[in-house]
């Protein structure tokens, strides 16, 4: 399989609400240059920063990644944990471990992982307790979208 | 119509700058996950919600502006960042509902 065409990554850390949203806004502004279709950078930032709030809320800290191939985008966040339980009940619409603090933020509705799966193309989750959690968000690319 | 345009007509006050920025419809909402969702470029945002994360998702979907109602308390940090990253904040008096009222009687659209 081809390698990707271009990578960009970000730290990000528990509890830094301060700069949530930095990292999406930045792989955003790379993907209009490069004149992905506007759908599909939507559905990306959407995905980047839901993700880039899930390690601010859950995890403590890790990497979120934008990567570029021909013919797909993928993103990949990676935490150091503490990991997931029960994937299935985290999928769930409206299921949230948040803090009543977060959740008087407007944050915590159980909305970030199913908001990212239905903005993905293909979506995975892997999580083991205290090596941590990685998602994959995938997009096709058109063959006029940039990345070529 | 722009959110200069907006601030007059909702006897609100302009905090920050690109006042000149389109609006094209309209939300009120003050569930982020939720904006984020179903967000949209050149939206007015009216949320009661005043940290820095609201203008994150307002420059995300490249909206128009925030708008505070009830005079909530101003977050200068907010402000700035809405001035760097190009949306405007709008401080209004009047409750939520009769913004999106008056929004809506001036064709601003959901």
């Amino acid at each position: 399989m081809t390698g990707p065409i271009y990578r960009e990554s970000y730290s990000v850390e528990r509890g830094n609400f301060a700069t949530a949203g930095d990292a999406s806004r930045a792989m955003k502004n790379t993907l209009k240059r490069m004149g992905v279709d506007p759908a599909i950078i939507r559905d990306v930032a959407i995905a980047s920063y839901e993700l880039e709030l899930n390690l601010v809320i859950h995890s403590a800290g890790g990497s979120i990644t934008l990567e570029i191939f021909p013919d797909r985008l993928r993103l990949t966040c990676a935490d150091r944990g503490p990991g997931i339980p029960d994937i299935s009940l985290a999928l769930q619409e409206g299921y949230s471990t948040a803090t009543q603090e977060v959740r008087n933020m407007g944050f915590g509705a159980g909305m970030g992982l199913p908001n990212i799966r239905r903005h993905s193309h293909e979506f995975d989750i892997e999580s083991a307790m205290d090596a941590g959690t990685t998602i994959t968000s995938q997009y096709r690319l058109m063959p006029n979208d940039g990345g070529k | 119509m722009t959110v200069n345009e907006l601030a007059a007509l909702i006897e609100g006050k302009v905090l920050s700058l690109h006042g000149e920025n389109d609006i094209k419809r309209g939300c009120v909402c003050d569930l982020l996950s939720w904006v984020m969702a179903r967000g949209s470029e050149g939206c007015a945002w009216v949320t009661v919600q005043t940290h820095l994360n609201v203008v994150a998702v307002a420059s995300l979907h490249e909206m128009a502006c925030v708008v505070w109602p009830e005079n909530v308390e101003a977050d200068a940090e907010s402000l700035a960042k809405a001035d760097e990253v190009g949306v405007a904040v709008i401080s209004s008096p009047l409750s939520a509902y009769k913004i999106a009222g008056l929004m809506y009687e001036a064709g601003v659209g959901a």
